[in-house]
């Protein structure tokens, strides 16, 4: 009640000082019509025309990174044309959305993004459509920043399949999803554990990991390594396949990512963390220092690599695998396959190797395992060791299920940090069944809700349990006093 | 046996016989059934307790026998796993700390919370119930809390000086010592005027001359009405002032009695006070050191 | 170089309306942090709810401005409660996640194509200020002298927002003094003393949140009233860091903290934009396109985070000797 009459006072005083007067329309103008040709590469030269009625309102021409835009007298209903003419040989206008956008509605101030998609000429008749096809035409113009946000649906759910098989491919594509949230939540989980810090960076050490593997498996040195290995040996049994896979760039820039990876976190623990305990500095302000960390690490990332999406040259265009109703690409289906060995190695490490035990010993009790005779020290050490290496899996695997993009940590950040709430914070186990219910959760959403909302549903879902079970499915309740 | 403020002993437990579980003439406080576990261990698992009015009662037992866990189900910091408590009759079963606060039920951390960013004045201040200026609109409204914060201002200073720590009282109460944080808590908790205050090891770490004036000051307490239930591993202490003394072990009530019940006790030497204890006989020295008043 | 252009662009932006939107915002924030130790690392959310509150009122539904305020101000009490609910009895930490997630998940809905018909969806809103404007008491023209003048509109809007600072300020200080600030710094230092001495500490966890949220939210308001447009992704969690900054830059727990921080931090963002600028145009560094000097300040104002933590962690006006004190 008093809450209220606070509110209520502040807003007084407010509208007090902005008082309403009759509202004329804003004559701020700049309405625009623009987009970008990039699909399946950005082509230069192409031009498009935007008509009012009958009326050409104004012509504009990509430019070399396949960027158009069509200043517009005013709000209104355009249409906009593609010139076909001018569309280079190589390339033919896709069926979908096609050459010509008839009634595109543009309100005040709007700068309105319209999408054309080119194909391959030879490719024209096999290549599907594109995944816009399923929005109508109105729906189709996502400005080109906003489908990096939004949670990507499974890849090979056509929209017109049936309620079941949506649902199973949802699930394989949850249970990777989840995989991959486990791989990298488990070293925040076990970060969390040794030093009690909530480690904001995370989601940034996982960009880092996708990246590294991106310049290394795009170093034209290994490409060459890989033609030269495959050349060589391709007639030697077993080695020859077996060696030309280790050398593919891919695999190679996997593994200089993790060992990058596993430095990174080693590094931070040894400069920055471990030197910050000593002087007994607050874990709050630690967590803000973790933050402080992850703008510098994604900022200076952004700036490096440019702010594009990318994707990994290798691996990319494969046909589906169909194992009874599941279709899946070999590249996922193997994803799937490593995540889960690479997660059953972890569980394997922590339980039965010494380092391991060492490991849970100091999560559990951090001062009972220092006044056993742990070297607390050392075991912190390895934790941001493994942690590191995780996570910048982590990243590459969701880099090669999704995209490369510099934001792509930050957003599985927060599904990380949903999962270790689901599991249970600390715990390493609960890290993982909390990442694979994310998965789930955020891919099966999508069955009724828009796929913009996936990431939301999982959040959702870490709101609810804070208030059923705050500690988590395996997590324990803390003492008070 | 304790005495009281004219030098004479007085029974205030006479008639109830030292059993576990023994039913009391005026219990304030009736524990039954309360049952917590950690994973696999049972930390408190109390059939029946009762604590009689207006009387000093002594927790004791080994390290981790459960003395904190049951403080803090008893005031509302952790939830049972089952079983019920009434305070002066009334059920306080999954009311929140603050809450069994206000009933009358104050209590103290065996690991002092002293309110370290905030003056030793502005932590007693803080402790006053029913303040107009703590509620948000009351806030804004000056002279209706000045008058008040200047009642409770002479108060608090009266009771700084009764714990010697009235020339502190502008320091961060993160700048006292050890001893001097479990004085502030003591101090502050006496502020909220509770019925029945519970201090979980008020003395470790102050230094004897004090112990002995804050003895005669929670005496003095008992005296005037309040009912006292406190954890205390010092066995001068404890006989010393304590009308009546529960023993947990294991987190289950193992013995109840007078100190010389307990004294006499086997069970209680078994479990906590060795036979060390026994053998040596000594008096404890609060008794002699009271009779001299 | 031109070292007085590029001070006089800088003072600009230090007394001009977005930094007094960040300070307005930021006062929320030392009321959640600063007193009540709260970690709120949403506050872009409450700014979020706070904007689209007065865009979509005005913009969509045709009310006035004054009640898309009101809306905006009770779209961050509802946002405090759905925040507050689940987490205030939890450990601090849980806070901080929840309220980013929460943030998150608010900028995603806004932005969802299933409310384009209400929020605009990615292409947000506009046209929903002028009534403000044309409330705009000052005649039209140029005030200030030399280097430092402001249009009329510019200039109605500082008179507003840093206004509300003021107020803002005011109000902060008398809750802060009062029996009322002394519980809810006593929760800071430690919720279980205080709840063991009888106070309900999530009702003022609550309230401590929601009269933070609200600062939030007019901010937010202001905001969009100043740009005359709303988009949902301007509301990123980055927002909410550089609140951080300000307010540990400044120092937490002062009335005045948040105000200073924001000035000299909007001052120092400037300073750094120019020179960059300057820089690249002239060739001198070469690394970084034009285009990036935004990644670059966001790192910038992440290295800033980690200096004010580790080596002044009270800020420019934070009590030393509270902040050695520190042992939680
Ligand atoms: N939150 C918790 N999680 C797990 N175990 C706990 C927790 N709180 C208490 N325990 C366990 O419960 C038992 C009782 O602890 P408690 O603190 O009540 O002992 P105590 O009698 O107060 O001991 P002391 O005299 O040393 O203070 C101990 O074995 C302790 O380890
Ligand atoms: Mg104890």
């Amino acid at each position: 009640m008093r809450r209220r009459l606070v509110t209520v006072l502040l807003a007084v005083v407010t509208a007090i000082l902005v008082t309403p007067a009759v509202a004329v329309a804003d004559t701020q103008g700049g309405e625009t019509l623009n987009g970008q040709i990039r699909k399946p590469e950005t082509v230069a030269g192409i031009d498009i025309t935007v008509f009012q009625g009958d009326e050409e309102i104004g012509t504009a021409t990509t430019d070399s990174e396949g960027r158009w835009e069509v200043a517009l007298p005013g709000p209104g209903n355009y249409r906009v044309v593609l010139d076909e003419e001018s569309v280079p040989d190589e390339f033919v206008v896709a069926d979908q959305p096609g050459a010509e956008h008839a009634d595109v509605n543009v309100r005040p101030g709007q700068q309105r993004t319209v999408i054309f998609v080119l194909a391959y000429a030879d490719e024209a008749s096999t290549e599907p459509s594109p995944s816009q096809s399923s929005d109508d035409a109105d729906d189709g113009a996502g400005a080109a920043a906003s489908d990096t946000e939004d949670g990507l649906a499974a890849p090979g759910v056509s929209s017109n399949a049936s309620f079941g098989t949506k649902a199973i491919q949802l699930t394989v594509a949850g249970l990777l999803y989840g995989l991959i949230i486990a791989i990298s939540a488990v070293g925040l989980s076990l970060i969390f554990g040794t030093t009690k810090l909530t480690n904001f960076a995370h989601g940034d050490m996982v960009t880092f990991g996708a990246l590294m593997a991106l310049l290394v498996s795009g170093m034209t040195l290994f490409a060459g390594l890989h033609t030269a290995v495959t050349n060589l040996l391709a007639d030697v049994w077993l080695l020859g396949p077996v060696l030309g896979f280790v050398t593919r760039p891919m695999v190679l820039g996997t593994v200089v990512a993790v060992l990058l990876g596993a430095a990174l976190g080693a590094f931070l623990e040894r400069f920055i963390w471990r030197p910050l305990r000593k002087r007994n500095v607050a874990l709050i302000q630690m967590f803000i220092v973790s933050i402080g960390l992850a703008m510098v690490l994604r900022h200076v990332l952004m700036v490096a690599f440019g702010s594009n999406r990318m994707s990994y040259p290798d691996f990319q265009l494969q046909a589906m695998l169909r194992l009874g109703p599941i279709a899946i690409t070999p590249r996922d289906l193997v994803l799937m396959i490593l995540s889960v060995l690479v997660l059953v190695g972890v569980a394997a490490l922590l339980q039965f190797t010494r380092v391991g035990k060492a490991m849970r010993a100091v999560s559990d009790n951090r001062d009972l395992a220092e006044s056993s005779g742990i070297n607390v020290d050392r075991v912190t050490l390895y934790v941001w060791t493994l942690g590191g290496a995780l996570t910048a899996l982590g990243g590459v695997f969701y880099g090669l299920n999704q995209i490369v993009h510099w934001q792509m940590g930050f957003h599985l950040l927060l599904l990380m940090f949903a999962a270790v709430i689901l599991g249970g914070l600390g715990t390493a186990y609960g890290a993982m069944v909390g990442g694979l219910i994310i998965g789930l959760v955020a891919q099966l959403s999508t069955l009724w809700f828009p796929s913009q909302l996936m990431n939301a549903w999982a959040l959702g879902l870490m709101i609810i349990m804070l208030l059923v079970r705050p500690q988590g499915i395996l997590g324990r309740r803390e003492r008070v006093g | 046996m304790s005495s009281d403020v004219n030098g004479a002993t007085v029974d205030r437990m006479a008639g109830v016989d030292p059993l576990p579980g023994v039913a009391k003439p005026d219990p304030i406080l009736v524990v039954d059934g309360v049952r917590r576990s950690f994973g696999g261990l049972t930390a408190v698992d109390v059939e029946h307790l009762e604590v009689q009015r207006g009387t000093i009662t002594a927790l004791i037992g080994p390290n981790g026998a459960g003395k904190s866990t049951l403080f803090n189900l008893l005031t509302g910091f952790d939830r049972v796993d089952s079983g019920t408590w009434t305070f002066q009759g009334k059920q306080l079963n999954g009311l929140g700390g603050h809450r069994i606060a206000r009933e009358g039920m104050v209590r103290t951390f065996q690991l002092t919370k002293a309110l370290t960013r905030l003056t030793v004045m502005e932590n007693m201040l803080l402790a006053a119930p029913g303040q107009t200026g703590e509620r948000i609109l009351g806030s804004f409204l000056r002279p209706q809390w000045r008058k008040q914060e200047e009642a409770n201002r002479a108060r608090a200073e009266q009771l700084l000086e009764r714990f010697k720590l009235l020339a502190k009282k502008d320091e961060m109460a993160g700048s006292l010592s050890g001893g001097q944080r479990k004085l502030l808590e003591m101090a502050r908790a006496l502020m909220v005027n509770p019925t029945m205050i519970m201090l979980d090891e008020p003395m470790a770490g102050v230094n004897p001359a004090l112990v002995q004036s804050l003895l005669e000051h929670i005496t003095a307490l008992r005296d005037e009405g309040m009912t006292v239930l406190f954890v205390e591993h010092d066995m001068d202490v404890i006989m010393g002032i304590s009308d009546w003394i529960v023993v947990l072990s294991e987190g289950k009530v193992i013995a109840e009695g007078r100190p010389s019940d307990i004294r006499a006790d086997q069970r209680v030497i078994d479990a906590y006070l060795g036979s060390g204890y026994e053998e040596s006989g000594r008096e404890p020295q609060t008794d002699t050191g009271e009779s001299h008043e | 170089m031109d070292i007085l252009q590029v001070l006089a662009d800088a003072t600009r932006s230090a007394i001009g309306p977005v930094a007094a939107v960040y300070a307005l915002a930021a006062i929320g924030l030392n009321m959640h942090f600063g007193y009540t130790g709260l970690l709120n690392f949403g506050q872009v959310g409450f700014m979020l709810v706070g904007g689209y509150g007065v865009a979509v009122s005005v913009s969509t539904f045709g009310l006035p401005l004054g009640v898309g305020f009101l809306i905006g101000i009770a779209s961050a009490v509802a946002l405090a409660l759905v925040l507050g609910l689940p987490t205030l009895r939890l450990r601090a930490d849980y806070l901080a996640i929840t309220t980013i997630a929460v943030a998150e998940v608010a900028r995603l809905i806004y932005r969802a194509e299933f409310l384009r018909d209400i929020t605009g969806g990615v292409y947000g809103l506009q046209s929903f200020s002028t009534a403000f404007y044309q409330w705009n008491p000052f005649p039209s023209g140029t005030y200030g002298f030399g280097w430092l003048s402001f249009s009329a509109r510019d200039l109605w809007v500082m008179t507003v927002t840093w206004g509300l600072v003021l107020v803002g300020s005011a109000v902060m200080w008398l809750l802060i003094h009062s029996p009322w600030g002394r519980v809810i710094k006593g929760i800071r230092e430690d919720e279980d003393a205080v709840r063991s001495l009888g106070k309900n500490v999530f009702v003022y966890k609550m309230q401590s949140l929601i009269i933070g949220g609200v600062f939030g939210a007019l901010a937010g308001a202001m905001l969009v009233v100043n740009q005359q447009t709303i988009t949902p992704d301007q509301f990123m969690p980055q927002v909410t860091f550089y609140l951080w900054a300000i307010l540990l830059l400044g120092g937490a727990g002062r009335t005045l903290g948040p105000v200073l921080g924001s000035v000299v931090m909007w001052f120092l963002l400037s300073v750094t934009d120019s020179v960059l600028r300057q820089l690249i145009a002239t060739d001198v560094i070469t690394f970084i396109a034009s285009s990036e000097i935004g990644g670059v300040r966001h790192a910038l104002v992440g290295v800033a985070l980690l200096v004010l933590i580790i080596f002044r962690p009270q800020g420019l006006i934070g009590n030393r000797k509270e902040m050695l004190i520190n042992v939680k």
